[in-house]
């Protein structure tokens, strides 16, 4: 091969060759035009997020104008009410940070812990198809989810689980508002639990991407200085992945947040916050999907301010991830 | 995720906004409670004239909507416009298809039919003043009855919908603390309980949770075989959810002395009639935009009162009373302009 491709460019270039070659690097050349112009349509399409931003910026106005500051400290949610409805975001804002942020609590040790025993201790055989039903977990459509969190694992947990933690805690201060009864098969807690499946492969693909880039020398160092398996992977391995993991748990937060459907069917729909974690509650999410079909006038307009909210709070989260990373960088310079 | 909820979020825009339908087809759209009834007639009204209708069940107030804005022939929706708004509006309205509104309980040992409550021991559970199956009102009504000493688990709906803003309706009507503190509509601020998602969700909730009540669509009560409650109506008599009830409280209706039919079939006279019993309403522009599409459209409707009945009550809907019939088509023929 090597040989021919060397005889072909000693052979002497006539004018037919040249032209040829420019033929060549004409049609080279539009490629690239091509290239760079479909590639910058593309990226002129995140204006569109811009748009939709404006849009709906638009749509809550009369929301905000009516409510102004008080919708966020609102609890009450009456679509209904004469002469005027009585709208507030604090339910569902509640619902959909708690919700998250227990499903992360769930989540992320969970998660870390496959990619660890995947990438540190599982026998080889085993490797491929852990990693396999991990992925496949992210491939079911969250409508599934909703469905089997509503006629399985609801009525499950509200028989079994839930009873047991109320009795449990039942004198225990502070955990025993947490852990209040009644049991419900739509709740808070069971929100969360779905999500925390939700994102489980989330975190745990990426997490275990990055344990993988690990240079095996600095493991073999550790496990040769007499470090045990629990030291290398605390002292070694998560220092060294540290921003590819909190990108995973990101990613994970970012898709709790806006979750709907699988939400929407589990939570219970419930506006009024209850200290209890079995308590029905509500998601943004979960409100707009639920209630805008019949809703307008302010109604509407507030649903699409709790739009708006959605957009400020998972940006909001972002940004504090990424000041997170910088400060970490920033610690390690030192 | 973020970019497929974007598309999401985008793809909602583009269907609240109807497309404008072909010069043959009417368009409809609005109520979701109507819609099973509504495609059935369609298919059957294509294979006898071969005039297709496209409906979209986008919600009572998108239809309203969507009507006022001539983007479709007629809307269609559950909560009746009042005569005054009507007339701003310059639209015509009329009651097209009934259903019943029915609770059901999941109570061990006591089978369909047998628990009786009224309307105000009704309220009073939803608002959660009565928090026990054995409280002392509801054994009133039923004293043969043993009763659980358990709390009562409320299931309602958490989408909004037009069967919530009749059965609210009724609620606000049988009770003055519900009527101060709720209020009717499609979506309420519910004092207790928890919401499932909509007819399908209420019934397979209630059916999984031991003590609870909720409310469904006769028709999902009746295939799902719930146990449905009897209902004191305002007669001061205990009914039970048939086609029969349903139709009497149609017939009750004061509909000849209501401008614009605005009656709201809940609480209605007469001894047979099912307190909470529903129409659908249709909207049409009394001077159309297009009058070639209107008439296609009174022409569907005038086939579907004749000869829709029967597959009306096979999906469990009920069919409007001869009478009424009467005079909404007289009304089609003074109001509307079609020429």
């Amino acid at each position: 091969m090597a040989s021919s491709g060397l005889a072909k460019t000693e052979t002497p270039i006539d004018n037919n060759g040249s032209l040829e070659r420019a033929r060549v690097l004409r049609s080279m050349r539009l490629g690239d035009v091509l290239f760079e112009s479909l590639t910058r349509t593309a990226a002129i399409s995140v204006l569109l997020l811009g748009g939709i931003i404006i849009s709906l910026f638009i749509g809550a106005w009369p929301a905000i104008k009516t409510y102004g500051f008080d919708f966020l400290t609102t609890q009450r949610w009456a679509p209904s009410l004469k002469p005027q409805p009585i709208l507030g975001a604090l339910g569902p804002v509640y619902g959909t940070l708690v919700s998250s942020l227990l499903a992360m609590v769930i989540a992320v040790p969970v998660g870390l812990g496959i990619s660890i025993f995947l990438t540190e201790l599982c026998p080889h055989v085993l490797r491929r198809p852990i990693s396999i039903a991990i992925e496949l977990l992210a491939g079911i459509p969250s409508i599934i989810y909703g469905m089997w969190g509503f006629f399985v694992l609801g009525p499950f947990l509200a028989e079994h689980f839930q009873p047991a933690v109320i009795d449990f805690f039942a004198d225990v201060p502070v955990l025993n508002v947490i852990f209040a009864g009644p049991a419900s098969n739509l709740s808070l807690f069971n929100a969360a639990l779905i999500l925390a499946i939700m994102v489980l492969p989330f975190i745990t693909a990426i997490s275990r991407d990055v344990f993988a880039t690990v240079p095996v020398v600095l493991k073999e160092a550790a496990y040769g200085a007499g470090c045990t398996t629990w030291e290398v992977v605390w002292n070694v391995v998560i220092p060294y992945t540290r921003v590819g993991v909190i990108g995973g748990v990101m990613l994970g937060l970012g898709r709790a947040l806006g979750e709907t459907m699988a939400v929407a069917f589990v939570i219970g729909n419930a506006f009024k916050i209850k200290a209890s974690l079995f308590a029905p509650a509500t998601t943004i999410s979960a409100a707009i999907a639920s209630e805008f079909a019949e809703s307008d006038g302010l109604h509407q307009s507030s649903l699409i301010l709790l739009g708006l909210l959605l957009f400020v709070l998972t940006f909001m989260v972002l940004t504090a991830a990424r000041i997170m990373l910088m400060r970490l960088e920033r610690n390690q310079g030192k | 995720m973020k970019l497929s909820s974007l598309f999401a979020a985008f793809g909602l825009m583009l269907g609240l906004v109807a497309p404008v339908a072909h010069a043959a087809d009417i368009s409809g759209a609005g109520s979701t409670f109507a819609f099973p009834i509504f495609s059935k007639w369609a298919d059957l009204y294509k294979k006898e004239t071969g005039n297709g209708l496209n409906y979209q069940s986008i919600g009572s107030g998108a239809g309203i909507k969507q009507i006022q804005a001539k983007t479709v022939t007629f809307g269609a929706t559950d909560a009746p416009m009042t005569a005054d708004e009507l007339k701003k509006a310059g639209l015509v309205q009329w009651p097209m298809v009934m259903g019943g509104i029915v609770p059901v309980v999941n109570l061990d040992g006591i089978k369909p039919g047998e628990l009786v409550l009224d309307g105000t021991v009704l309220a009073n559970i939803f608002l959660g003043t009565i928090k026990k199956w054995d409280d002392a009102a509801i054994k009133k009504l039923n004293p043969s009855l043993t009763l659980p000493s358990t709390a009562i688990t409320v299931v309602r709906r958490a989408d909004g919908s037009g069967t919530t803003f009749n059965f609210t309706d009724y609620l606000s009507k049988v009770s003055n603390n519900w009527k101060a503190d709720v209020g009717a509509g499609a979506s309420v601020e519910w004092p207790v309980g928890v919401g499932a998602k909509g007819n399908d969700g209420v019934a397979g909730n209630v059916g999984q949770t031991k003590n609870a009540i909720g409310y469904v669509e006769y028709a999902y009560a009746k295939q799902n075989k719930m146990t449905h409650v009897n209902l004191v109506n305002k007669a001061g008599k205990t009914v039970s959810p048939t086609i029969a009830a349903f139709q009497s409280a149609a017939a009750s209706a004061d509909w000849a002395n209501s401008p614009g039919y605005y009656q709201i079939l809940t609480d209605q006279a007469g001894e047979q009639s099912w307190p909470i019993t529903a129409a659908t309403f249709i909207l049409m522009q009394a001077i159309p935009k297009d009058a070639e599409a209107s008439a296609e459209a009174i022409k569907f409707f005038t086939w579907a009162f004749k000869s829709g009945d029967k597959s009306a009550e096979e999906l469990d809907y009920i069919p409007m009373p001869a009478s009424v019939v009467g005079l909404i088509e007289k009304t089609w023929a003074t109001q509307l302009k079609l020429k």
